[in-house]
């Protein structure tokens, strides 16, 4: 096990490398002038153009430029946008509320998407059953920006529930139930259908019959013997799903004014922000890759069939 | 206790009767009739075999005697499972739990499918303890290594911590059985438990069976296919054709002197030392259909002995000799060796 935690880790470093270069390569080639916009209706003065010139290396050529960001990259430097704020303190600032907002849709997408598949899953065909498949189905179809202004809409500004747009930094947890919903809608369906499968698969395994033939009461028969079986898919989608909400929500964030990763990136990428841009993507590279070794270890915990070495 | 008096008592209350029993398949393709009105019973310290093709109903009969027939598609259409003389067919939920494991215990045929590939065998065997008797985890842990042992599973103390699919196909069989022994039953049921072993394996696992079954004198059913399991260890052999039960027999007369056309077809297509090279002789036709089961006696198609009677009459148990059953009009003549 520790080997093999070693050697993913080690893999992480060129996948890290390339995915950066990759993304530092695409934001510093745009086309059309960089410095266009940003000093107003007037053009820069040649002052500013040659501090900020100076500033990103836009003189070297781009592997250079990129190896030299790389290496203040991994001392933590993010360096400045071009409005020369520390970039590292805007993540920080933005983080918080993206990491809040994934867990309420990780909470939702499990406890609601888990209850449902477990119990159309149980019953076999019939109400809940088909509630079930008809309701994700309608969520999967939805786009999320159909559900997020939706949702706004009714529970906002019609009903009144909530507050239209999320309103402080960091964001309050009771203000992000509605668009964690939204976040995790759609993996909350997800959810339910893997949920339902893997129970009306496992449901008449040879392992259940034997913990029924031991005389164990109903609840450990299905809360232990059975979903520890039908658990394993979900929790894996779950884990990987976790990586990919904090990435960071650019619709839902945007439709519910939550100051986040994916707000940030937005207005990066609008306002040609490359410093920007890059240094928020590629933490979101570290994150990802690490909820994906996390979940595979995760794997291993809950299949001891399955070993790595 | 005779042969006979097993058959015929009735006042004693055995350890288990099955009475009667009859249950249906209800499928798409139309009522399949799995058990016609199957009756044996089983006194403590006792093997009964019950021999039989797959889809003659063996396995059906164990499974509601256990109470893990799944429903639908099986209906329990009529007849009684007596355990100690109660019924458990109209018994409340809670005591057929009760009696699941404590009562009556069973080991399957695939023993890496009915353990649970994500628990440990030795949590498999504790929670019985824990869950059903209430122990503390380390006494349950002292008597799991205890009755790992007792199965002759080298090392129990380490093997205790391992998961199902680290152990060889036998000794998972082992341990299948140590789990069903926890609770101390009175009645196992083995469910073709040496099917899916080697034979040299099938070999000890039969001789672990019988030594723990005279240890504890404890019932067993012992379910198979296999002729040549059945021979040393069985005291009295039921043999199944179509969800009835055609032959019941004590084990050595019915070895002897058949009392029924199939049973002598299964004993004729066993291998035999002194004819090497021959083929081997094989049941012709098919088993029955149990949707459309043939009118009269349902072995007539297949019968080398059929007559007219056959076709048309259900044969009646006869009672050829003492403490034999046979389903045959001429169970009889059979016996007599004409």
């Amino acid at each position: 096990m520790g080997r093999y935690v070693l050697r993913r880790l080690l893999q992480l470093v060129p996948v890290f490398v390339g995915t950066t270069f990759l993304i530092y390569w695409l934001v510093w080639s745009l086309p059309g002038d960089r410095f266009a916009g940003k000093c107003g209706e007037k053009p820069c003065d040649p002052t500013y153009i040659a501090k900020m010139t100076e500033k990103f290396n836009l003189d070297d050529p781009l592997v250079l430029q990129y190896l030299k960001y790389l290496g203040k990259l991994l001392t933590g430097d993010f360096g400045e946008n071009s409005s020369e704020v520390a970039i590292g303190s805007l993540i920080n600032e933005a983080y918080p509320n993206t990491l809040r907002l994934a867990l309420v849709a990780l909470l939702i997408e499990a406890v609601i998407g888990l209850a449902a598949g477990i119990l159309s899953g149980l019953r076999g065909r019939g109400f809940v059953d088909s509630l079930t498949l008809v309701s994700t189905l309608f969520l999967i179809s939805l786009p999320v920006f159909v559900t997020g202004f939706a949702l706004q809409i009714l529970l906002g500004y019609e009903l009144q529930w909530i507050t239209p747009t999320v309103t402080d930094s960091p964001a309050p947890w009771g203000q992000l139930i509605a668009p964690g919903f939204v976040l995790g809608s759609l993996s909350m369906a997800y959810v339910a259908r893997l949920t339902r499968t893997s129970i009306a698969e496992n449901r008449r395994a040879d392992y259940v019959r034997t913990a029924i033939a031991k005389g164990q009461p109903p609840r450990r028969v299905v809360g232990v013997h059975l979903l520890r079986n039908s658990a394993i898919p979900v929790v894996t989608y779950l884990g990987t799903d976790l990586g990919a909400l904090m990435g960071g929500a650019i619709v839902t964030e945007g439709i519910f004014d939550i100051k986040g990763i994916g707000f940030l990136v937005y207005d990066g990428i609008l306002g040609k922000d490359g410093a920007t841009v890059t240094g928020v993507v590629s933490l979101l590279v570290v994150v990802y890759l690490l909820a994906n070794l996390l979940v595979d270890l995760l794997y291993a915990v809950l299949d001891p069939r399955i070993r790595y070495d | 206790m005779t042969v006979e008096s097993i058959v015929d008592s009735e006042a004693a209350g055995p350890l288990l009767a099955v009475d009667e029993l009859f249950v249906e398949f209800r499928t798409r393709d139309g009522v399949a009739k799995v058990l016609n009105g199957v009756s044996y019973r089983v006194e403590a310290g006792e093997t009964l075999a019950v021999l039989g093709e797959s889809g003659s109903g063996k396995s059906v009969t164990a499974q509601t005697i256990m109470g893990i027939l799944d429903t639908p598609p099986g209906v329990i259409t009529g007849g009684e499972v007596r355990y100690h003389g109660e019924n458990l067919l109209a018994a409340s939920a809670k005591r057929r739990r009760e009696v699941r494991g404590s009562g009556i215990a069973m080991i399957f045929q695939d023993a890496l499918s009915a353990l649970n590939p994500v628990f440990t065998v030795g949590f498999q065997i504790e929670e019985q303890l824990r869950v059903r008797r209430g122990m503390s985890r380390r006494d349950a842990r002292k008597r799991a290594v205890e009755l790992l042992d007792q199965v002759r599973i080298p090392n129990a103390r380490d093997r205790v911590r391992q998961y199902p699919h680290e152990f060889s196909g036998g000794m998972r069989q082992r341990a299948m059985i140590a789990m069903s022994l926890a609770l101390d039953p009175e009645l196992l049921i083995a469910d073709e438990p040496t099917t899916a072993l080697d034979v040299t394996v099938q070999a000890q696992i039969m001789d672990l069976l019988r030594e723990i079954q005279l240890d504890r004198h404890m019932g067993l059913i012992l379910i198979t296919h296999d002729l040549g399991v059945v021979a040393e260890v069985a005291d009295r052999i039921a043999v199944m054709y179509a969800g009835r039960i055609v032959e019941q027999s004590d084990a050595v007369s019915l070895y002897r002197q058949p009392g029924h056309p199939y049973t002598q077809a299964l004993l004729d297509s066993l291998p035999r030392l002194d004819l090497k090279g021959a083929r081997l002789n094989t049941i012709k036709g098919l088993p029955p259909s149990l949707i459309d089961i043939p009118a009269g006696c349902p072995f007539h198609p297949r019968c080398p002995r059929v007559r007219d009677v056959c076709r048309t009459d259900v044969p009646p148990a006869h009672r050829p000799a003492a403490g034999r059953l046979s389903a045959c009009h001429f169970a009889e003549e059979l016996i007599s060796g004409e």
